[in-house]
């Protein structure tokens, strides 16, 4: 395990040296959060690396990532832990035919032991830390899963610890680095958002994209990029229903590179737009004329900015 | 990375400024000054986030104004929405602290009138509403007071469940309010896929005859029930506010106020020309004053209608927010729209898709030859799963019902045999 970064700008270089670009603002929070021991909670649009950083982080602080991904109806036994109630049974079977009288204290404790236990992955986090491998443990999506779980994370995220009735608590004496992420698609209870540090995070600039993307597709080319952040930017203007995230920019950055292209043309564009944008609504209105509009716009503008460069 | 995302050049501070109040500890007393001034302006900040930030604050240090901003802004906000004003508050609060006893001695009650108009007019506009927002309801809940000029006080009931809003009296009115706030809305429930103990059911509830076993004996071993727990759907509700429109709008207040009182995840929305969400100022226990709340939200009363513009305003801010789990949605409108339907079928197709239930309320169904025939409500009617009348409280009851009933009902049950 790598050590903790102990300043602001050290996490700054350490989530770069993940390939993950980000803020000040990004990384006071992730700062806070590695140093203070508290979830950090990320809200954004879809695709602009909430879950990435979870990633991220395990890879440079050289940490397992255990995931958990929400879902409607995800429920104790799928998130923290179930008893494997076949075994237990086979267990109580066995006893009964050995005819041992054994008193119902020792099937009792022989049951619930851990032998019995199928840990899930909020429990094998904590087993994880427990063991001094404190892991990154991403809750993903939590928007998905339903009032009552959030309920149940509440335990977890304030104590670090997992109460199974049969056991007694289980508790993490050097807490997993927590990571919880939602897209917003409901408002996730001010009782979690209390027990962590929150971040926004936004579309980026130009500029923070144009970096990224040239960090993630080194091998497209220069003009390609920019032209490609700058229609991308544009788009973000629209008030289309679904704005593109920097992963469908990578995306579609792939996929141009893969198709050859060195500069955006209409057509190139109208035939790729499926990785860009991903509703009909959204994609035949920009598809044909729109785009090439915007194009036009794009390149105009950049011929007259190029003569003020060569003067400058 | 030399480029910075807007996020950032937002806060252009003179770092000076901030230096010059960290030393002799009085950071501590700044940031939890800072944090009344941000409960005052309406933020949820209590001791337990007043320490943090101050633990935050400490261990960020301020190596650069930014990182004081992002370090508090981590701790005290906790939502989109509180960004702005949290940021026009550090901006006030960490530039010109002498603001802070200005502000406060505005707070208190004794100094209400004089005082506030001058030395408040350089506070930024969004800050000065939140902090003087309680002080509003007040006038216009003087406005709403209604007349008790009604001739006839007496109806015979029947006669009055079938009567319709518009033709009421003032008083009729009144007691039509209080029949809407006791009734009782039931809501049709849906299978969730989480399971309750069960006297019988599909599945074998594994974990409770184990525990058996373990406290009584391996004799004991017997089958134990459990199954899928149900719960009801959230509702949302898009309300019509327009000109034509007027005579419903009040009881439609109402009517969502009972609503919104009697269950959980109920969102309401207003349009005439824009959108406003009205779902936070219905919440409020007493009707009249939800009632002059929502008054003082929403600014385009009795105006046009534009209803393509408003779904589509609904569609792209809020969808994704409160339709995620299989929502009911109920569009009260009488689909008479100044745009003639313009970009209507894009935004009710998509409402459609992504809604579970679309119900349409239109008072026009009263009539028993109506038919939808303006631009907007022939959309309306061609997407909407069901359609309803909702001009008296007979109608309203139906409604109540049919909401309760597991399987829609027959489209245009509104229009009641003649």
């Amino acid at each position: 395990m790598a050590p903790l970064p102990t300043s602001v700008s050290e996490t700054k270089e350490l989530l770069a040296q993940g390939r993950y670009l980000a803020g000040e603002a990004l990384s006071t929070s992730v700062y806070l959060s590695l140093k203070l021991q508290r979830p950090l909670f990320l809200e954004g649009e879809a695709g602009v690396g909430k879950t990435e950083i979870a990633k991220v982080l395990a890879e440079v602080l050289d940490r397992p990532l255990v995931r958990l991904q929400c879902y409607e109806g995800l429920d104790l036994s799928s998130a923290a832990y179930e008893w494997n109630y076949s075994r237990q049974l086979l267990h109580i079977r066995a006893a009964e035919a050995a005819h041992e009288r054994a008193d119902l204290a020792t099937i009792e404790h022989d049951i619930y032991s851990e032998t019995y236990l199928l840990k899930r992955p909020l429990l094998q986090a904590l087993e994880l830390s427990k063991e001094g491998q404190a892991p990154v443990l991403l809750v993903d999506e939590l928007d998905r899963s339903d009032e009552p779980f959030e309920a149940f994370l509440l335990e977890l995220l304030a104590d670090y610890q997992i109460t199974i009735p049969e056991l007694g608590p289980v508790r993490a004496s050097e807490p997993p680095i927590t990571i919880l992420t939602s897209n917003r698609t409901r408002e996730v209870h001010d009782a979690v958002r209390r027990r962590c540090f929150y971040h926004w995070i936004d579309f980026p600039g130009a500029a923070r994209e144009k970096a990224i993307l040239e960090l993630k597709v080194p091998y497209a080319s220069k003009e390609l990029t920019r032209q490609l952040v700058d229609f991308v930017q544009s788009l973000r203007q629209m008030d289309l229903y679904k704005n593109p995230g920097i992963a469908e920019s990578i995306n579609w950055a792939q996929a141009l590179t893969t198709l050859n292209c060195v500069a955006l043309e209409p057509e190139t564009v109208d035939s790729t737009l499926g990785t860009l944008l991903k509703y009909q609504d959204d994609i035949s209105r920009i598809r044909g004329s729109e785009a090439a509009q915007l194009l036009d716009k794009l390149k105009s503008e950049t011929r007259e900015a190029a003569p003020a460069d060569g003067a400058a | 990375m030399s480029a910075d995302a807007p996020e950032t050049t937002a806060v252009d501070l003179d770092p000076n400024l901030i230096a010059s109040r960290v030393d002799g500890g009085r950071i501590t007393d700044n940031i939890l000054y800072f944090a009344r001034l941000l409960r005052a302006a309406g933020l949820p900040v209590g001791p337990q986030k007043t320490v943090l930030a101050t633990k935050a604050v400490l261990t960020a240090g301020v190596e650069s104004p930014n990182v004081l901003y992002w370090a508090l802004h981590a701790c005290f906000v906790s939502h989109p929405s509180e960004h702005e004003i949290f940021d026009q508050a550090f901006h006030l609060y960490w530039r010109d602290p002498g603001y802070l006893e200005q502000m406060l001695s505005l707070m208190l009650p004794k100094s209400p009138g004089g005082s506030t108009d001058e030395s408040s007019k350089e506070l930024s506009r969004r800050l000065r509403e939140q902090l003087f927002s309680d002080h509003e309801p007040e006038a216009t809940r003087e406005e709403d007071r209604i007349e008790m000029d009604a001739a006839e006080t007496w109806s015979a009931s029947e006669v009055f469940r079938q009567k319709d809003f518009e033709q009421m009296s003032a008083e009729e009115l009144r007691q039509a309010r209080q029949a809407i706030e006791r009734m009782t809305l039931m809501m049709e429930e849906i299978l969730t896929r989480r399971h309750a103990p069960a006297n019988k059911g599909e599945r074998l509830d594994q974990r409770r005859m184990l525990r058996e076993v373990a406290s009584k004996g391996p004799e004991f071993l017997l089958p134990r029930f459990k199954r899928r727990t149900t719960k009801r759907p959230p509702l949302v509700v898009l309300a019509d506010i327009s000109g034509s429109m007027d005579g419903y709008a009040r009881m439609i207040l109402h009517f969502l106020h009972a609503l919104t009182n009697a269950r959980d995840r109920v969102h309401s929305f207003l349009f005439g020309t824009r959108l406003t969400n009205v779902t936070r100022a219905l919440k409020n226990k007493d009707a009249d004053i939800a009632v002059a709340k929502v008054g003082g939200e929403v600014t385009d009363w009795s105006g046009g209608t534009r209803i393509g513009h408003s779904l589509k305003e609904f569609n792209r801010l809020w969808a994704r927010r409160v339709l995620g789990q299989n929502a009911t949605v109920l569009l009260i409108t009488d689909g008479l729209d100044r745009e003639g339907g313009e970009g209507l079928e894009q935004a009710v197709r998509r409402l459609r898709a992504s809604s579970r239930r679309l119900i349409w309320l239109n008072p026009l169904f009263r009539y028993d030859d109506y038919a939808p025939i303006a631009a907007g409500a022939r959309i309306l009617a061609r997407y909407a799963g069901e359609t309803r009348a909702c001009h008296n409280l007979a109608s309203l009851e139906d409604l109540a019902i049919a909401l309760s009933a597991r399987r829609p009902a027959s489209a245009n049950m509104g229009r009641r045999a003649a």
